[in-house]
């Protein structure tokens, strides 16, 4: 216990000193998203910051066609349940 | 809740055992001082890759060297040239990315030295770098068209790059006579933007529609198809019926030579005598990639899609325009997807690490009436050495929509640029 407190220690130090952002790297595909979508966009919805369990049904509904869009539908057919699932969890995170 | 900490703290758990590697493994130079990025190109590519290192790892010393000090923008610029928009809403500056921590730096790059990682600049100075991102975009290839230099340039406007030429093509348009031919002539592929000089020719109906109907657009291409190519000439028969006539490479649409002094575009079967030669020439990546040494025979750079680096230099990535992408098309929604892409990567392999597959989005609109926007869209991944289209994804608008529907796509487009330029210069 004693070492493992002693490593975080060291962790929180190196942490502080030199950010490393490792853990909130966007996951594949997630990083494309801002291209049109914005906090402040209009016509376009904003998707930061919202409940990542909306965000992801909304996606998986977009994938298999049940809820119509002009290019969501076209887009969202790209990723895998898991992929959608950690998109929507990393965009529930950002501001 | 519970759920929601536990993952949190596995996160913070990474993130210090990453932090805690990087150190190990660094070199004694690199846990010094900060790791130093050079990025190439204040373009959509270069300015978006800057702001996204930085805000990846705010310790990196990261420069932005660029060429001039307004940037102005390619998208939308067709709707300049028809008329529909000042050319102030393409320009932007970079004060807002200096503001940002970013070392700006106007001058061109005129060399590299890959062994010894320096960039040299106009003004005879050298930067240093750990990782250098090329994001040069495009140059026209004034040797490729016989006829075709930059003094034909003057008379017969390319409009590939956005600003004077633009306004020369514009002026010229607004010049000629009712029942006056306008011809654009296209290149083969690969080439920037593969749907521009359709929404270009859509875009200049729209204005000869209305203010010159007499007048007739000839699209003489080097191609016999095209990106969105049953939409845009759906819209055309439905909204300018007539007025356009496409000559495919097979009809014998490729220009072969052209003669400014007389605006003469000579094609093998035909010689076209028009009042306005909009000639969009073949094209390779900015002459920086080949200083570089990052270019190959085809005059663009092939990547590694993982990490966008040169396949053929190390510690150099091209990103945008420049690079070889396979599936992806160069625009500046893929320059964007990329320059994201290529940060993450360069933070990664900067702490020791090796940067793991991602999966890139591209959408590109186009207008073909003010309030008549289509799109087509793709989802990417790596695949044998290129960025390779998701099956089942992506894919252009429906070819039987109604007119709401365009009209959304339209307003869609302009949200997009709004977006995207506030992200990238904003
Ligand atoms: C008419 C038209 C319409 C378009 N419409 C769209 C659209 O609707 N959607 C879309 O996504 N894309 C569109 N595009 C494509 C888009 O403009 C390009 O794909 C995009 O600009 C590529 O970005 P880049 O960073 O690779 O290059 P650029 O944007 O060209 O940026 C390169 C920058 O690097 C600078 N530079 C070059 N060499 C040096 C050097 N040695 N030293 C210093 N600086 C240097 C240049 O001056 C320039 O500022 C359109 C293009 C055209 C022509």
């Amino acid at each position: 216990m004693k070492t493992l407190r002693t490593s975080l220690a060291i962790g929180l130090i190196v942490a502080s000193a030199v950010p490393v952002r490792a853990a909130s790297a966007p996951p594949p595909g997630a990083a494309s998203c801002s291209g049109c979508h914005a906090p402040t966009s209009q016509a376009i919805p904003n998707i930061y910051g919202r409940d990542a369990d909306a965000t992801r049904s909304t996606l998986l509904a977009f994938r298999n066609g049940s809820m119509p869009a002009t290019v969501m539908t076209r887009i969202a057919k790209g990723f895998s349940e898991d992929e959608i699932g950690s998109i929507a969890a990393w965009l529930a995170t950002q501001k | 809740m519970t759920r929601k900490n536990h993952s949190s703290r596995r996160e913070f758990l990474r993130a210090a055992a990453a932090a805690t590697a990087s150190l190990a493994l660094a070199s004694p130079s690199l846990a010094q001082s900060p790791a130093r990025v050079v990025v190439i190109g204040g373009g959509f590519g270069g300015a978006s890759c800057a702001r996204a290192l930085r805000q990846l790892d705010p310790s990196l010393d990261v420069t932005l060297v660029t060429a001039d000090r307004q940037y102005v923008a390619c998208p939308f610029s067709n709707e300049v040239i028809a008329g529909d928009r000042a050319i102030e809403a393409q320009q932007f500056t970079y004060e807002k990315i200096a503001t940002g921590g970013i070392k700006l730096v106007t001058q061109m790059a005129q060399t590299i030295d890959p062994q010894a990682r320096t960039v040299g600049l106009a003004d005879g100075s050298t930067l240093r770098y750990d990782r250098l991102v090329l994001s040069p975009g495009i140059d026209l290839r004034f040797d490729a068209l016989p006829g075709y230099d930059e003094a034909a340039a003057l008379r017969m406007p390319h409009a590939w790059k956005a600003g004077e030429q633009t306004l020369l093509l514009r002026r010229q348009l607004e010049a000629m006579d009712d029942g006056g031919v306008i011809a654009i002539v296209v290149p083969a592929n690969p080439f920037r933007c593969p749907p521009g000089p359709y929404e270009r020719a859509s875009l200049i109906a729209h204005y000869l529609k209305t203010r010159k109907p007499r007048s007739k657009l000839i699209i003489l291409d080097s191609k016999d198809a095209f990106s969105k190519q049953r939409l845009f000439q759906a819209a055309w028969q439905e909204l300018y019926p007539g007025l356009i006539e496409w000559v495919a490479l097979s009809q014998g649409g490729k220009v072969t030579s052209v003669d400014p002094a007389t605006n003469m575009l000579v094609t093998d079967f035909a010689t076209h005598q028009v009042q306005v030669a909009n000639v969009i020439p073949p094209q390779r990546a900015g002459r920086i990639a080949e200083i570089a040494g990052v270019t190959d025979k085809s005059g663009w750079c092939p990547i590694n899609p993982v990490s966008l680096e040169s396949t053929q230099v190390p510690n150099i990535h091209v990103i945008g325009d420049a690079c070889i992408a396979g599936a992806m098309p160069k625009s500046a929604f893929s320059a964007n997807a990329q320059a994201k892409t290529c940060a993450s990567a360069i933070v990664t392999l900067l702490s020791g690490a090796t940067p793991t597959s991602p999966k890139l989005i591209n959408t590109c609109y186009s207008l073909v009436a003010p309030d008549y926007g289509i799109s087509i869209a793709g989802v990417y991944q790596p695949r044998n050495g290129l960025f390779a289209d998701i099956e089942g994804a992506g894919g252009t608008s429906p070819l039987d929509a109604p007119r709401a529907v365009r009209a959304r796509e339209a307003i869609y487009a302009r949200s997009w640029f709004e977006t995207i330029g506030a992200e990238v210069f904003g």
